[in-house]
């Protein structure tokens, strides 16, 4: 019963969202936020118009002879209308010409959304099972993705796993993102918001949660944000500077700090314990335990676990490093 | 000819010889054919529940039903099980091996043996395809991407097994209809008096027999890649990822027309025989056929739009334009039929027109996608399973449900309630506008595909999408329902119940086990002054050779015919 209640609710619209869900409300295209939107959506729009026109055309010629030519006589035969050049040279060349204004058209927006400006800001981005992270030209780590409206930016991406791709609806951008070499996605973002963002290549079970935000804000304030964000660790305890890489840098996917198991076990009474692995080796969770299980999490594969965690080398420093420990540290009860 | 009364007690290729074991060694195309029809039909029920199940779990974002992992695994198997198990062998294997030697009044195909082979390869790697449900299905998606799937737990082996053995199924019928049309074309048969489905399932074979072995080279090496760990896709074993989807493609989308050719077939010879009016522009629908086949092989990159450079990137938007004037032409061609005709609006015509409406959408909706700019932002969504699926079932599985109420009682010599035929034909229309509509909506919105959850902005377009599902799967249970009770106790059908002018409905229905008792003479299939409707029996009786070239010219068209009759 109550899923029917939330079904009808739902069929006409009436549901909860999230402020950012909203931004891809519309009635068939999202808003638009970035500089190059405009022009697709009006090339979507002058082929919508065409294909309505050829398929309204279609409808009524089919209606319309439906309805005068119905059989009567069982005997009778059409006319031999075998063929008639002129009307099929007609609508041969008719459409020919039409889809060569369309490609030419759709090339050119392409070649515009293809190529990078050069004093563009740039922003490394790395996609993993299931999730996104982003490197500012500072060194900061994050898992949403800010950018300023007053310059282009673009985002030089890679995977440490399978494909992914990158996609921004409110921006009409998308990218694939490769493991093994980069690939480039730019825009121009000019409205201020929070938009989601999408991983669009299916890459196992995650793949729909592999979802973030675009936060869109003015220059000045873009660079404020920055600055604060990548001293956020000076400001904070080392253990709160632990649980905020925990949750920005996508550890919160497979470990809980509420004792629960998830893709990989949890960090709760991790320290100091007695660790056993996949080929029966053991040894006690310490400082160096944890940093290699960070950074060459393949060295060693907890027993009843998947060796699905990437690794996050060139991806934490000392500082960061020092956090998390001391983060999963302070999870230990003694 | 035999008339309509005495071939009751006649044998026929159903009851000729009796047992499960003459049906298992038979070499008879008619048989072949049948066994093909339910084994596809068996395979479109499996790959229909899961779509159900799928459109089910979409219902609510987050769970409604199963876990993400399994529900990876329904959209992989439902996609893999229509594509490779019903669609591409479904109107050549089913309908096609039953028509195409009667169309040429032959006795069979070139080389039944092949085709036995062929449907007991469709049989074992159908069954490699299936078991993997139970060893752990598949979760790749039905495109099997590397390096997802070189990684990935599930039986991609299996299921890759499965697909390689279903393309040397394909193959053997492609090869067997190429050589039975140029071999065994009665005589006063010459190219343009074939009829239109035989152009169709001969364009269809020749790319079933170029471009399907490139599939199980692609298949091979990414078992052998999975197996021995050889590095040729996935970029941890020094492989390219873009290779496999080169490869894929290459073969995936010749594929495409592998699906829509044949159906462009049946429609041709719908259109003209329930509107009694002969095809317009014959030459045209023929060589465009012809055309498209030629074309399908260099447009694959247009899956690729957001992975390959922008050089290539153009050139396959160009490409792929280029393959739409053919199918516009089609449809023109087929609305010009129309114009003037004697239209019935029987269940087979229903289909056809419900043809034109949705693959008229279908193909239209591909110019979002040929246009790069726009593909960007399209490409992986929603939009793209509309489109996808106007065309393959708004178009396939349509012109394939319009052939079978067509040839259904020349296959078992009985006629279906057309009442409930039409009601379900309405049913699965409806069902199906509001099932893809409402995806075209959420995909221009953003909605990727394959997606298990959503964010609530999408959340009334997937409800509605669902309703669409149930709608239309009442749709195909009523269908099934009434096709098995004309087998049990449907009217008895007619030679030629319809009118056509084509050499399938000049012997009995169903037919002799070898078809005919002596060769037809071939004229040109849509000149209907060949027959005469006999009020008393229902059927159109042959009334001997075309009449001389009659004189409509009057119209306004500027016809001239194809030497018809002479
Ligand atoms: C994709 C899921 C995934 C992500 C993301 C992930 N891990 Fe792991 N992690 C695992 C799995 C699975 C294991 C157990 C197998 C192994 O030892 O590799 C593991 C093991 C560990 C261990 C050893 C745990 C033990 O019980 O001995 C530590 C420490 C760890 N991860 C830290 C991290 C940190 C810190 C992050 C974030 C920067 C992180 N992981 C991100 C999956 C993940
Ligand atoms: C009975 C009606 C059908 C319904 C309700 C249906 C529904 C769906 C849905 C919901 C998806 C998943 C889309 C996604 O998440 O990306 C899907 C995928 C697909 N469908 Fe259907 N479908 C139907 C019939 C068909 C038919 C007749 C065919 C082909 C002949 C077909 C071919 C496919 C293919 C190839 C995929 C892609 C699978 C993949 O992404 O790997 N479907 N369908
Ligand atoms: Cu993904
Ligand atoms: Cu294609």
């Amino acid at each position: 019963m109550n899923l029917f209640v939330e079904l009808v609710a739902r069929l006409l619209g009436v549901t909860p969202a999230m402020a950012s869900d909203n931004a891809l409300r519309g009635l068939y295209l999202p808003p638009e936020a970035s500089t190059s939107a405009g022009h697709i959506d009006w090339m979507f729009d002058v082929i919508l118009w065409i294909c309505i026109f050829f398929f309204v055309l279609i409808v009524v010629l089919m209606g319309l002879f439906i309805m005068r030519y119905r059989v009567k006589d069982p005997n009778a035969e059409g006319p031999r209308i075998y063929h008639n050049t002129a009307l099929e040279v007609t609508w041969t060349a008719i459409p020919l010409g039409i889809v060569v204004v369309i490609f030419w058209l759709g090339f050119k927006g392409y070649m515009d959304l293809a190529v990078p400006p050069a004093n563009a800001y740039e922003i490394q981005v790395t996609g993993q099972k299931w999730s996104w992270s982003f490197t500012y030209p500072t060194g900061h780590v994050d898992n949403v993705l800010h950018v300023p409206t007053d310059r282009p930016v673009t985002l030089i991406m890679t995977s440490t796993d399978v494909i992914h791709s990158m996609y921004l609806p409110a921006f009409r951008a998308k990218m694939d993102v490769f493991p093994g070499r980069y690939s480039k996605l730019w825009f121009d973002a000019d409205e201020p918001g929070t938009y989601p963002l999408f991983c669009a290549e299916y890459c196992g079970t995650e793949h729909s949660s592999m979802i973030s935000e675009v936060v869109v804000q003015e220059g000045p304030e873009f660079d404020e944000w920055l600055t604060v964000a990548s001293n956020i660790l000076a400001t904070m305890t080392p253990e709160e500077g632990g649980k905020y890489l925990w949750e920005k840098r996508g550890c919160n996917q497979c470990h809980s700090v509420d004792g629960s198991a998830g893709i990989g076990p949890t960090f709760v009474n991790l320290f100091g314990a007695q660790r056993a692995f996949g080929d029966g080796t053991t040894t006690v969770a310490d400082e160096n335990y944890i940093r290699k299980s960070i950074l060459e999490p393949q060295s060693q594969i907890v027993a009843g676990f998947d060796g699905v965690m990437p690794t996050f080398q060139g991806r934490f420093n000392d500082e960061e490093l020092g956090a998390m420990i001391a983060y999963i540290k302070s999870l230990t009860s003694s | 000819m035999s008339s309509a009364t005495d071939h009751a007690e006649e044998s026929n290729y159903l009851n000729a010889k009796p047992g499960l074991m003459s049906w298992l060694t038979t070499l008879d195309h008619k048989r072949i054919g049948v066994m093909y029809l339910i084994s596809i039909l068996t395979a479109f029920f499996i790959a229909g529940m899961l779509a159900m199940l799928v459109r089910t779990e979409l219902l609510t974002p987050g769970r409604t039903i199963v876990d993400p992992d399994t529900y990876n695994q329904f959209f992989t198997l439902h996609g893999a099980i229509m594509v490779f198990m019903f669609i591409i062998p479904g109107i050549p294997a089913a309908l096609g091996n039953f028509v195409l030697p009667l169309m040429l009044g032959a006795k069979d195909v070139a080389f039944p043996r092949l085709n036995l082979m062929s449907w007991y390869l469709w049989v074992f790697g159908g069954v490699f395809a299936v078991v993997s449900m139970v060893t752990g299905a598949v979760d790749t998606g039905w495109t099997f991407y590397t390096p997802y799937s070189t990684d990935t737990s599930t039986s991609v082996i299996n299921m890759t097994l499965g697909v390689f053995i279903l393309g040397f199924a394909s193959i053997f019928t492609g090869i067997n209809f190429v050589v039975t049309i140029h071999k065994l074309r009665p005589a006063g048969m010459t190219w343009w008096r074939m009829p239109l489905m035989l152009w169709g399932l001969y364009a269809t074979a020749i790319i079933q027999v170029l471009a399907t072995p490139v599939i199980g080279i692609t298949m091979l090496l990414l078992i052998a890649e999975r197996t021995l760990g050889v590095g040729i896709f996935d970029p941890a074993l020094g492989g390219d990822p873009l290779l496999y989807q080169h490869f894929f493609w290459f073969y995936s989308h010749p594929a495409v027309y592998i699906m829509i050719l044949p159906a462009m077939g049946v429609i041709s010879e719908l259109i003209s025989v329930h509107s009694r009016k002969t095809i317009f522009g014959y030459q045209a629908i023929a060589l465009s056929s012809v055309a498209i086949a030629a074309f399908s092989f260099i447009v694959w990159g247009h899956h690729m739009f957001t992975a390959m450079s922008p050089m290539a990137n153009m050139v396959f938007s160009a490409l792929t334009f280029s393959v739409s004037i053919p199918s516009a032409v089609k449809t023109f061609n087929w609305l010009a039929t129309l114009y003037r005709g004697h239209i019935r609006l029987n269940t087979p015509m229903l289909y056809a027109l419900s043809f034109l409406f949705l693959f008229g959408i279908g193909g239209l909706t591909g110019l979002f996608l040929g246009t790069l700019a726009v593909d960007v932002h399209l490409h992986d969504t929603y939009f793209v399973v509309a489109h996808f699926h106007y065309v393959m079932f708004g178009g396939t599985v349509i012109a394939f449900l319009g052939g079978l109420h067509h040839w259904w009682p020349k296959m078992f010599g009985r006629m279906y309630n057309e009442g409930l035929a039409k009601l379900a034909c309405f049913l699965i229309f409806i069902g199906f506008n509001i099932t893809f509509m409402s995806q075209f909506i959420m995909g221009s919105l953003g909605m990727p595909r394959r997606y298990y959850d959503y964010i609530d902005a999408y959340g009334s377009y997937h409800v509605w999408s669902s309703i669409g599902a149930y709608i239309m799967a009442v749709g195909f249970f009523l269908t099934a329902g009434y096709l098995i009770h004309s087998l049990i106790a449907g009217k008895k059908a007619v030679e030629n119940p319809w009118g056509a002018a084509t050499l399938e409905w000049r012997t009995a229905s169903p037919p002799i086990e070898h078809n005919f008792h002596e060769t037809p003479d071939a004229n040109y299939p849509y000149d209907y002054s060949v027959n005469r409707f006999n009020p008393d029996t229902g059927n159109y009786d042959h009334i001997g050779a075309p009449a001389q070239e009659d004189d409509d010219r009057a119209v306004g068209f500027h016809g001239h015919g194809l030497e018809s009759t002479t």
